[in-house]
């Protein structure tokens, strides 16, 4: 099971780069670099993951230590999970500057296609 | 012609608006409990802005279509992120956690989590509704003349997000 | 003194929000200005500060000691270097920036992604764990794309779009390489993840992480196949903006990172060597083909760029064969150092060629090579810092250009002689030979066609730039005048602790 899941993530990644490379429209190229980050931040989760893992929180009322040590041994790593938050923002930012960037350029060139939009050239 | 959307949907706005808020609030303020924490609060609160803004049309949001003012308030949780950071920084190190830490489970708890959990709500809720004024100030495509489809008759139909 | 460190970050990143919120106050909207270059002033004077001192390292949140998962700021011998150039181009970037931004509305946006840029290109260069330099290198960058498409015309939106595609791909391919190494050694702080590589070994799974590092870095630095964002980034900003991307943003989050990542993290092996030179190599010789076939003047200056970041590539390629390969280690450390004072001197002059470019555009309203001439006469200030720049990239004594670029060819010939592969070497000489008389060919014709030859037809009526913008490039003429002379004298103390810290301490 555990191959099989890293393997897909990567077909993940390997098709949203297709969608970057080959594709001509700019939605489809945002899109596909979208899930270039998706598949990025998948593969971090699924490397802090831990099969039967529990969640990692520490429940109300234990003793600190006692809580800490149980953690360690059952849960799920949460420092890939740290990771992944500042990446989702990180996407975030960007995805709302590219769809920004979008807008502008329909409003300039009047299409949506990478092909026309061809000003700068040499 | 009335701007924003028909009296149903500006009448729940108006009653759930509130309760969006205030859940906002409640996520960031146990994100050291419970999972959220500043960024989901300050979505929330970002969506709760985006729904005014779709019910009554930014000439009837009136205060919450404010463009600048949520560069202001963006910067003004930037700037309360910092001043906690700078607060650990001047008793020892930066972002040291200088508040009592409390116990595993309380309200009051973690040191200075809680107060920064809040600056990131302020900062993620004012940036994300500042992105979605900024993005429908565009006028993309033409809207159809009202009545488009029932040919000769004027009026009527929906509202528009004028 | 290490409580110093966080200010260097801390301070950009508050004036920025800082400005954001007093141009919002209608009194205070002209303070913005001098409020940025007040805070970087402030930055690069702690920067001259810190690099008096002994290396240090600061945890931040106090989490030190002895535990291992925490951020942590480390200066030693390279980033003191770094932080030096990235804080003195800025300053000067930003002087430039006050008269040449008039002609574009929201100036405190502008002033405020460009202190975050700052900030966050000094958090690159202190970075001591892995994620902490994917972060600001991303928030580095972000701030980029948005200044590249400051000027929305439509130039400048296609090209932003350009390059926010691409450098998003390449963000991507490094935060797979730093999950790979996370996952195999469980750290990020980067001096323990080569502790846990030398227990790997070297299979598969790094190899990996380091091509996944190795290209995304690439992309950011413009080395050669991924270089094709360049040409239209560059050109199409406003001019300060393509001063500080060509001078800092391409070396700090490009080829320091990579110096970084294959000397201190992976390790240099040959396989490694292998790349950086064959990337360094082709950067070189096609950026210079390119180039001298531009008439667009700012076009020619990114070509440029990429050439010779080509040069700085080719000698830390070179520095990991000699390593990797047990050659003399002196040698090595005479490539690093020809390597990280180029880096110097090409932030100087590329930043200096780029500013005058700008005031050129400013004043004569043009950026084709045909149509400007004879500016000698009519702007003498800028006509002059201009050649000053364009003698000491092309190598020619006594400008800083010149030193640099016979370190780097006098070590490729000792490192020949010394080496076990004297063929590769000398190739590599001749090829850095051969590119330096093509970039001295590709700034002749700059100075024959821009400063020299007929007035143009439009000519006649062009002023002089304004003060602070020619204050800004009289001091980096000096700079470029000076440096070379100066930091030779000064090698053991500026530059050898950049060897130390690259070779010695961390694996």
């Amino acid at each position: 099971m555990s191959i099989a899941i890293y393997i897909l993530t990567f077909a993940v990644l390997l098709v949203g780069l297709y969608a970057v490379v080959a594709k001509k429209n700019i939605i489809k190229i945002i899109v596909g670099i979208l899930v270039i980050d998706y598949a990025v931040n998948m593969l971090l989760v699924l490397i802090g993951y831990r099969s039967g893992g529990a969640a990692p929180i520490l429940d109300k009322g234990l003793e600190k230590e006692k809580a800490v040590a149980e953690l360690a041994k059952t849960g799920v790593d949460p420092l890939p999970q740290a990771m992944v938050l500042t990446s989702i923002v990180i996407g975030l930012g960007l995805t709302a500057l590219m769809v920004a960037l979008a807008v502008r350029l329909y409003q300039k060139y009047g299409t949506f296609d990478m092909g026309r939009i061809r000003g700068l050239k040499g | 012609m009335n701007p924003g959307m028909t009296l149903i949907v500006k009448n729940t706005a108006r009653l759930i608006t509130g309760f969006i808020a205030v859940f906002a609030v409640h996520i960031a303020l146990t994100g050291h409990l419970t999972p959220g924490g500043g960024f989901a609060g300050g979505v929330i609160l970002a969506a709760a802005a985006v729904l005014v803004v779709l019910a009554f049309g930014r000439k009837g949001a009136g205060a919450m279509a404010d463009e600048p003012g949520t560069h202001v308030w963006d910067a003004a949780g930037a700037m309360g992120f910092l001043v906690v950071a700078l607060c650990g920084y001047f008793l020892g190190a930066f972002f040291l956690n200088f508040m009592p830490h409390g116990r595993v489970g309380d309200l009051l708890s973690a040191g200075t989590i809680p107060l920064s959990n809040l600056a990131i709500l302020v900062k993620v809720g004012a940036g994300l509704a500042g992105a979605f004024l900024a993005l429908s100030a565009f006028r993309l495509f033409k809207t159809l003349p009202r009545g488009h489809w029932r040919a000769g008759e004027p009026g009527a139909g929906f509202g528009s997000l004028r | 003194m290490e409580i110093l460190l966080p200010l260097l970050v801390a301070l950009p990143l508050g004036v920025a929000f800082g400005i954001v919120i007093l141009a919002h106050v209608p009194a205070l909207r002209r303070a913005t200005g001098v409020l940025a270059a007040a805070a970087v002033l402030a930055n690069l004077v702690i920067a001259v500060r810190i690099f008096n001192l002994p290396s240090m390292a600061f945890h931040v949140g106090g989490w030190g000691g002895g535990k291992t998962l925490g951020i942590e700021l480390v200066c030693d011998g390279l980033a003191k270097v770094m932080l030096v150039t990235v804080n003195f181009i800025a300053f000067v970037a930003i002087v430039f920036a006050g008269p040449y931004m008039r002609r574009f509305t929201k100036l405190w946006l502008f002033q405020s992604l460009f202190l975050l840029m700052t900030g966050a290109m000094n958090a690159v260069v202190l970075a001591g764990d892995l994620f902490n330099l994917f972060v600001f290198i991303e928030v580095a960058a972000i701030a980029s794309y948005a200044l590249v498409a400051f000027g929305t015309e439509a130039e400048e939106l296609e090209a932003a779009f350009k390059y926010l595609v691409l450098g998003t791909v390449g963000s991507a391919f490094i935060l797979l390489g730093v999950a790979i190494l996370y996952s195999l050694t469980g750290q990020l702080n980067m001096a323990k993840v080569a502790q846990g590589l030398t227990v790997i070994g070297s299979g598969p799974a790094v190899l990996l992480a380091a091509a996944a590092l190795i290209g995304g870095l690439a992309l950011k630095a413009a080395m050669v196949p991924f270089h094709a964002w360049l040409p239209d980034a560059h050109p199409s900003a406003p001019a300060p903006i393509s001063a500080m991307l060509s001078g800092l943003l391409i070396k700090t989050s490009g080829i320091y990172a990579l110096a970084r990542i294959v000397f201190n993290v992976l390790g240099p092996t040959t396989q490694y060597a292998y790349i950086l030179i064959i990337l360094g190599a082709a950067s070189m010789v096609i950026g210079m083909f390119l180039a001298l076939g531009q008439w667009d003047f700012k076009r020619l200056l990114a070509y440029s760029s990429i050439s010779q970041a080509g040069y700085i590539v080719l000698a830390l390629g070179a520095a990991a064969y000699l390593v990797a390969t047990g050659g003399e280690t002196w040698v090595a450390k005479l490539c690093l150092f020809g390597a990280f004072f180029h880096l110097f001197n090409h932030a100087a002059f590329k930043s200096l060629l780029f500013l005058s470019s700008g005031a050129i555009e400013q004043q004569a309203g043009t950026r084709q090579l045909r149509e400007m001439g004879g500016l000698v006469r009519t702007m003498p200030v800028t006509s002059f810092c201009c050649r000053v720049g364009a003698l000491s990239i092309s190598g020619v004594p006594p400008f800083s250009g010149f030193f640099s670029k016979l370190v780097i060819i006098i070590s490729l010939a000792l490192a020949a002689r010394t080496s076990d592969n004297p063929a590769l070497m000398y190739t590599l000489c001749a090829i850095a030979v051969g590119v330096a008389v093509g970039t001295l060919l590709m700034y002749i014709k700059v100075q024959r066609y821009a400063l020299e030859g007929p007035q143009a037809a439009a000519g006649a009526e062009v002023k002089e730039a304004p003060v602070l913008m020619c204050a800004a490039l009289v001091i980096l003429a000096i700079v470029c005048l000076g440096a070379g002379v100066a930091l030779l004298g000064f090698r053991e103390y500026i530059f050898d602790p950049v060897s130390g810290a690259l070779l010695g301490a961390l694996r």
